[in-house]
């Protein structure tokens, strides 16, 4: 039966409210979570940003003390501009090899499924036994990374040991691990009709060509979004320093989280780590914005055509 | 399609097997097989040294294959370390935040991709900019609440946060896949009825069956992975999970690499099984993970 006009107006109205209402039971545990474990710590950190506080004593009011400590300590440069090496070189290598690694993942080849599985290998492995074979490949007497460069006739290197080289042999080490963005950029690809491919080639287009106009402008979102993802993750890094160098030699490995770790858990400086912690959202915030707007400029959404 | 495979197809259509398409294919083959040797060096590498002789590693030039295949060290390295009460820890802490993982993070996901309320742009937006938050400004506060609770050296820290919500980034992919979902559906279904809790359940998740499997994967590699936090939080050997675990054997055989590739094979093999198994999964993945950076 179809009720009057009237009836069903009401009956909509109490849909809509139902709807509203299991919205928030559905979103619930989410902002739960982020008011607990997102928002509240944050709050806190901002906080005890401005405080000096070793976990035995109670938290003591410093203003800008803790800033103040930072600008003058070399350690804290150190491990900023550890980072930001490791960060500007890595991200746009791995963005690079990986977008080439999905390229050549993607053609229509007989085992592609094969090589997809060995690209994507060492992104599974648990970051410490990783680091821990790397520790291997790089060892300066019976590693495989000398053993290559002898076969070249170059000569060996100390690597992680070696204060020119530590940050380099992490950044190679990094290459390894770029089986999540070539995933992202292998979904981009299978995203590009071939029909483009068809009208270029038509229109007497080289491979090369067809790469540089075609292929890169249209993965231009995912290479805007692993350079993101990548730039505030590689900001973070942290575990493969803490286990191959513990930030050595001579501090040529100190990165940024690790020194927050360190001021955090080992020397218990809650108030300096966590002034620490919101210098490197700041220089995070900035990255990712400064990226938003220059994006305008070059990442081609294909939406916004159709 | 990428311009290569355009371009190959192309001309077999236009010549067939030509001297030049067979040379592009056997060099892309090439190019793929010594891609493939290189990404998969580390893992060969780590299990062929763990089935090396202790001592015998260390040979000039480096031996790939071990001559003689010993699986002594596997014994020695579970004798030496509680490898088997670890391997127990870490699968608890893994299977227990997955599911909370998979469940929050979805019920998010469906709010803000399929019910209507006024502020949905404004959680949408939240989501999306907490997944660009570093984890490691939220780290020492953290830390001094689950002190206050007095959860340290428990698994609690390492699973509850995931019983809430999951992570932006798994509600982020949830709310893509359902909003990729029709609308019509939903609104047949509540036409006959049925309300948000039954069309979740009901239509919603089982036409989710991708989604899911991969959130589920990527959540199980998160924390099988976890290094730092279960560090931060766990103290007593008892406790320790295999990453934690594998860091302190490191402590005591630093110099003894083929027990360490040997350990360091216990974590990597479980993860290496579960591919095999889930490669489907996987593979369904890429394109899910994929909506992510649309």
């Amino acid at each position: 039966m179809v009720g009057t006009v009237a009836q069903r107006a009401r009956k909509r109205r109490g849909l809509l409210w139902r709807e509203h209402v299991d919205a928030y039971v559905f979103l619930a545990p989410w902002i739960i979570g982020f008011l607990a474990f997102t928002a509240g710590p944050m709050i806190a950190s901002a906080l005890l940003a401005f405080m000096d506080y070793e976990v035995l004593l109670p938290p003591r009011w410093l203003g800008l003390g803790n800033f103040t400590t930072m600008a003058a300590d070399p350690l804290f440069r150190k491990s900023l501009g550890n980072t930001a090496y490791y960060t500007f070189i890595s991200v746009p290598l791995q963005v690079t090899a990986s977008m080439f690694g999905a390229i050549l993942l993607n053609q229509k080849v007989r085992g592609v499924s094969i090589h997809r599985t060995a690209f994507y290998l060492p992104s599974l492995t648990p970051a410490v036994a990783n680091t821990l074979v790397w520790l291997w490949i790089f060892n300066p007497q019976f590693g495989l990374a000398n053993a290559l460069l002898r076969l070249f006739g170059l000569p060996p290197q100390k690597w992680f040991m070696d204060m020119n080289l530590a940050k380099p042999s992490m950044i190679i080490m990094s290459l390894w691990g770029i089986g999540g963005e070539m995933l992202i950029f292998l979904a981009g690809l299978q995203g590009i009709p071939e029909l483009y491919y068809e009208a270029a080639k038509v229109d007497g287009a080289r491979n090369w060509d067809m790469v540089r106009h075609i292929t890169v402008p249209l993965l231009s979102p995912s290479i805007f979004f692993n350079t993101v993802v990548g730039i505030i993750g590689s900001f973070q890094v942290f575990t493969t320093a803490f286990i191959a160098t513990g930030g050595g030699p001579q501090n040529a490995t100190l990165f940024y989280v690790l020194y927050l770790y360190r001021n955090g858990f080992q020397y218990f400086k809650m108030g300096y780590a966590s002034a620490l912690a919101w210098v490197l959202f700041a220089i995070t915030l900035a990255f990712t914005l400064l990226q938003f707007r220059l994006g305008r400029y070059w990442v081609y959404y294909e939406t916004e055509g159709r | 399609m990428t311009s290569l495979s355009a371009t190959i197809r192309h001309a077999e259509k236009k010549a067939g097997w030509s001297p030049a398409r067979i040379a592009l294919r056997v060099l892309l083959h090439l190019v793929l097989i010594t891609m493939s040797l290189v990404f998969s060096t580390p893992v060969l590498w780590m299990l062929s040294t763990s089935l090396k002789p202790v001592g015998r590693e260390f040979s000039y030039p480096p031996q790939l294959l071990p001559t003689t295949i010993v699986w002594r060290n596997y014994l020695t390295v579970l004798s030496a370390v509680p490898f088997g009460l670890w391997f127990r820890n870490t699968l608890f802490i893994t299977i227990a935040s997955l599911a909370g993982t998979v469940l929050t993070a979805s019920m998010a996901g469906y709010a803000l991709a399929r019910l209507r309320f006024r502020e949905r742009g404004f959680w949408l937006m939240l989501v999306i900019s907490t997944m660009m938050l570093p984890g490691v400004v939220t780290l020492i506060p953290r830390f001094l609440v689950f002190k206050q609770l007095h959860w340290m050296d428990t698994f609690y820290p390492l699973i509850v946060p995931s019983w809430f919500g999951g992570g932006a980034f798994n509600v982020f992919l949830f709310r893509q896949f359902f909003a990729s979902i029709p609308m019509d559906f939903d609104e047949a279904a509540r036409m006959d009825g049925a309300n948000s809790f039954l069309i979740f359940r009901k239509l919603i998740l089982p036409l989710s069956m991708p989604v899911i499997a991969t959130v589920a994967i990527f959540s199980f590699l998160d924390n099988w992975n976890a290094f730092m936090e279960p560090m931060i939080y766990l103290s007593s050997r008892e406790h320790f999970t295999l990453a934690i675990g594998l860091n302190a054997f490191r402590g005591r055989y630093e110099t003894f690499y083929a027990l360490l590739m040997a350990a360091s094979a216990i974590t990597v093999i479980p993860i290496i099984v579960l591919f095999f198994f889930a490669q489907r999964y996987f593979i369904q993945g890429i394109s899910i993970t994929g909506l992510a950076g649309r």
